[in-house]
């Protein structure tokens, strides 16, 4: 059968399973829209190329699938960038399409011309320029395979518009041929015993479990693993839902803004099981002082993990889902064989001290202004733990991982590594195109909002509800947060307003309905009226108070035994060059 | 730091170099001598890298370099299992008493002169990277006009290509007890 480039294109995303893209089209990817109206692919016409990507991330991390963004050249391209970084920093699986200019002008400085993989090659687990139309079938599987398999993450397809044009022969390759391909997915045996005789044998063990478990789909095993080993579970940013937060082995997140007892467990513990987590600076602080007690089992599907921070006692190379699987069946056959665990009495019952003495806490007065991690509070006791919950990047991003009750996996969806504002909104658009039978709710910040709001249009044209939460406090509140804690109360460049622009106003613009809390007491209406709409986008602006800070925290770079809890424990930096500078 | 050398076998196709370079200065390692070339097998192309770090970050480099899906092989040369060479084109000024000097020095080197004209004299230097580096201190003395080098190329000694060799990450410890750590140089992840 004879197809054109563009046609191969749509008839391989078809085949792959893909039942919707983002994107905008352009000059040199015109030729890839024409069939796209016959094919059975919805195309979801974003407002801005970094919305579609960060869309095709948040349908990707929402439901497990490759997410699809497709772009023009130049541009169009460019626009990408940032949600391939992000991509590749949070290992999303996401494949990316671009027009080219024709092969003969590449490399002239054509009309919207960008070597986009040259570009995006530092930000992209894999990229092509495809330059024959019999080569784009082919190109599309091994996308799909590269950005789903081993440590997934982005890959990107740029398809000069000859390309799209000409005509070649359709053929599915059956297989993919990459012989420098060949992920590591199957755990060691040896190492496997290794690992569960350091955990029956450890007095203080915590499982540190990162984003790679959500990847691998193994919370069934992670939770018969905590559960046979009685160990308790911290969960990074990355893996929040990944073991329920209201287990009792569940101490909740780590890291620089974590709660006092998961940071503290881990700087006690005398044995780390990270699965699938990769010792970023954000948990380990001052890396020489981080877990000083702690033997260290390292399992990840990336041998590049494996020492690069910390050293390792037993690594093991492989798949989440396999090894934490067999590791909870070697770890039952031998407590069935007559094997014991040793005693985690006292230290459990140091942890849930901890836990009572120092808990997540605000204050929130009844005539004063609106807590942030009030309103987020609120809104998870109206919404619950079956919602999809995404964040931008900032102090409204940890209040949300600290209040919100996480329970399930893929209900938490943000920027991790790369922390891009303006992540929320559009990964929203995606994780409700991707599950629309759930609630989607977008808890961003003011300055984030303002980043990314175009797609408000998306989401109110394509009939794609979600709602938007704004924690306004009229800041780019992390900044500030650090100035007024290192850089001696001098204030820059962070200021936004609270009414510039109006949100509300704003959100009916864009066709979605705008609610408004000014006080505490309105918080309960205004959410309650925001989840009975469900057919169309809502904003809610809560205005919150501006000074509320983000604690526990702990500076960076400095060692973990140096969190503080709470505005009272602050010793005020005023020499700026005392500032952390990781 | 110390030098390494390393043998990245990787698939020939536009980029792969970029991809190799781009890797090495993203991370901020110096390259000191890069030599690319085709192989035994079609659609294969050999890369000998020399670079300048410590032994933890060469790790880091190699096991980067491995997630690249064009990468196919990498392979630590130690200096005791590795036959290594390297190519010189010297174009020294030999005028007067020099010149016989310098045809002196060739001969003790064992090396070509390529090129005459009445002022300079173009030499062929192969060797072993010491040697090539011995010659050209000692042309120096007489005023190098111009030179080109290829880098370093290696092979492993023994029997087996590199291929068929089964190799750890660099500088990774042994599975305690064990021989069994998988082969993570089979590439990607």
């Amino acid at each position: 059968m004879k197809v054109t480039g563009a046609q191969a294109l749509f008839k391989a995303l078809e085949m792959e399973g893909v039942d919707t893209v983002f994107g905008i089209p352009g000059g040199a990817i015109l030729p890839a829209y024409d069939p796209l109206i016959e094919s059975s692919i919805r195309h979801v016409l974003c407002r801005h190329e970094q919305g579609a990507g960060h869309a095709a991330e948040g349908y990707a991390w929402a439901t497990g699938k490759v997410g699809v963004c497709i772009a023009t050249s130049g541009p169009g391209g460019c626009n990408l960038v940032t949600a391939l970084a992000d991509a590749k920093m949070d290992s999303v699986p996401v494949v990316a399409i671009t027009g080219q200019v024709p092969t003969p002008a590449v490399g002239n400085d054509a009309f919207q011309e960008a070597d986009m993989t040259g570009l995006t090659m530092p930000v992209t687990k894999h990229n092509m320029l495809v330059t024959r139309p019999e080569d784009v079938a082919e190109a599309i599987r091994e996308a799909f395979h590269i950005a789903s398999t081993g440590r997934p993450g982005p890959v990107l397809i740029d398809l000069p518009k000859d390309v799209q044009v000409n005509q070649t022969t359709w053929k599915w390759p059956e297989q993919v041929d990459l012989p420098g391909y060949k992920p590591t997915t199957k755990g060691n045996a040896r190492q496997i015993r290794e690992a569960v005789k350091l955990l029956m044998k450890a007095r203080k063990p915590v499982l540190y479990v990162g984003g790679g478990v959500i990847k691998a789909e193994a919370s069934k095993e992670l939770m018969q693993l905590a559960t046979a080993s009685n160990a308790p579970v911290v969960t990074t940013l990355m893996a929040r839902g990944a073991f329920p937060d209201s287990h009792e082995l569940c101490l909740g997140m780590p890291g620089m803004h974590g709660n006092y007892t998961a940071v503290m467990s881990l700087q006690k513990a005398d044995l780390i099981v990270s699965l699938g987590a990769r010792f970023d600076d954000r948990v380990t602080g001052q890396v020489s002082s981080f877990a000083p007690h702690a033997k260290i089992v390292h399992l990840d599907i990336d041998p590049a993990e494996i020492g690069k921070v910390r050293t390792a006692d037993v690594p093991i190379v492989g798949d989440a889902k396999d090894v934490i699987g067999r590791m909870a069946h070697e770890l039952q056959t031998k407590l069935d064989e007559g094997g014991t665990l040793a005693d985690r009495l006292p230290w459990l019952a140091e942890l849930h001290k901890w836990q009572t003495d120092e808990p997540l806490r605000y204050d929130q007065q009844i005539d004063g202004p609106i807590k942030p991690q009030y309103a987020i509070e609120q809104l998870y006791r109206a919404s619950g733990s079956e919602t999809v919950v995404v964040s931008g990047v900032g102090q409204h991003q940890m209040w949300a991982s600290q209040f919100w009750g996480f329970e399930h996996p893929r209900t938490w969806i943000n920027s991790g590594g790369l922390g891009t504002m303006g992540f929320a909104v559009p990964a929203a658009l995606g994780a409700a195109a991707g599950v629309p039978d759930k609630r989607v709710i977008a808890i961003d910040g003011d300055g984030c909002f303002q980043m990314t709001a175009q797609e408000l249009a998306t989401a109110t044209t394509e009939k794609i509800p979600f709602i938007t939460a704004i924690i306004n406090n009229a800041y780019l509140g992390m900044v500030r947060q650090w100035q007024e804690l290192f850089y001696g109360q001098r204030y820059s460049q962070v200021y936004l307003s609270y009414d510039v622009p109006d949100y509300v106003k704003l959100a009916e613009a864009y066709g979605a309905i705008g609610l408004r809390a000014e006080r505490p007491e309105e918080v309960e209406a205004v959410i309650d009226k925001a989840i009975s709409i469900d057919d169309r986008p809502v904003v809610i602006d809560f205005r919150v108070d501006q000074e509320e800070n983000c604690f526990p925290m702990i500076p960076a770079g400095s060692p973990n035994d140096e969190i503080i809890t709470g505005p009272e424990k602050l010793k005020p930096v005023e020499d700026p060059s005392e500032a952390p500078i990781a | 730091m110390s030098t390494h050398t390393i043998s990245v076998l990787v698939e020939d196709r536009p980029g792969v170099l970029t991809r190799v370079a781009g890797l090495f200065a993203a991370r901020g390692y110096n390259i000191d001598s890069l030599a690319v070339g085709p192989t035994e097998e079609e659609g294969l192309s050999r890369m000998t890298i020399v670079v300048d770090v410590a032994a933890k970050s060469l790790e880091q480099v190699t096991k980067q370099l491995n997630k690249l899906i064009n990468v196919i092989k990498i392979l630590e040369h130690e200096e005791s299992s590795a036959v290594e060479r390297e190519l010189a084109l010297v174009k020294v000024r030999a005028e007067g008493d020099g010149r016989a000097r310098i045809m002196e020095i060739c001969d003790v080197f064992r090396v070509r002169v390529l090129d005459v004209t009445q002022r300079t004299m173009t030499i062929e230097a192969i060797g072993t990277p010491d040697k090539v580096q011995a010659l050209l201190s000692l042309l120096e003395d007489y005023g190098v006009v111009e030179m080109s080098r290829t880098g370093r190329i290696a092979l492993a000694r023994g029997d087996r290509g590199i291929r068929e060799r089964v190799m750890r990450p660099v500088g990774s410890r042994k599975a305690s007890g064990g021989e069994d750590l998988p082969d993570w140089t089979g590439g990607g992840v």
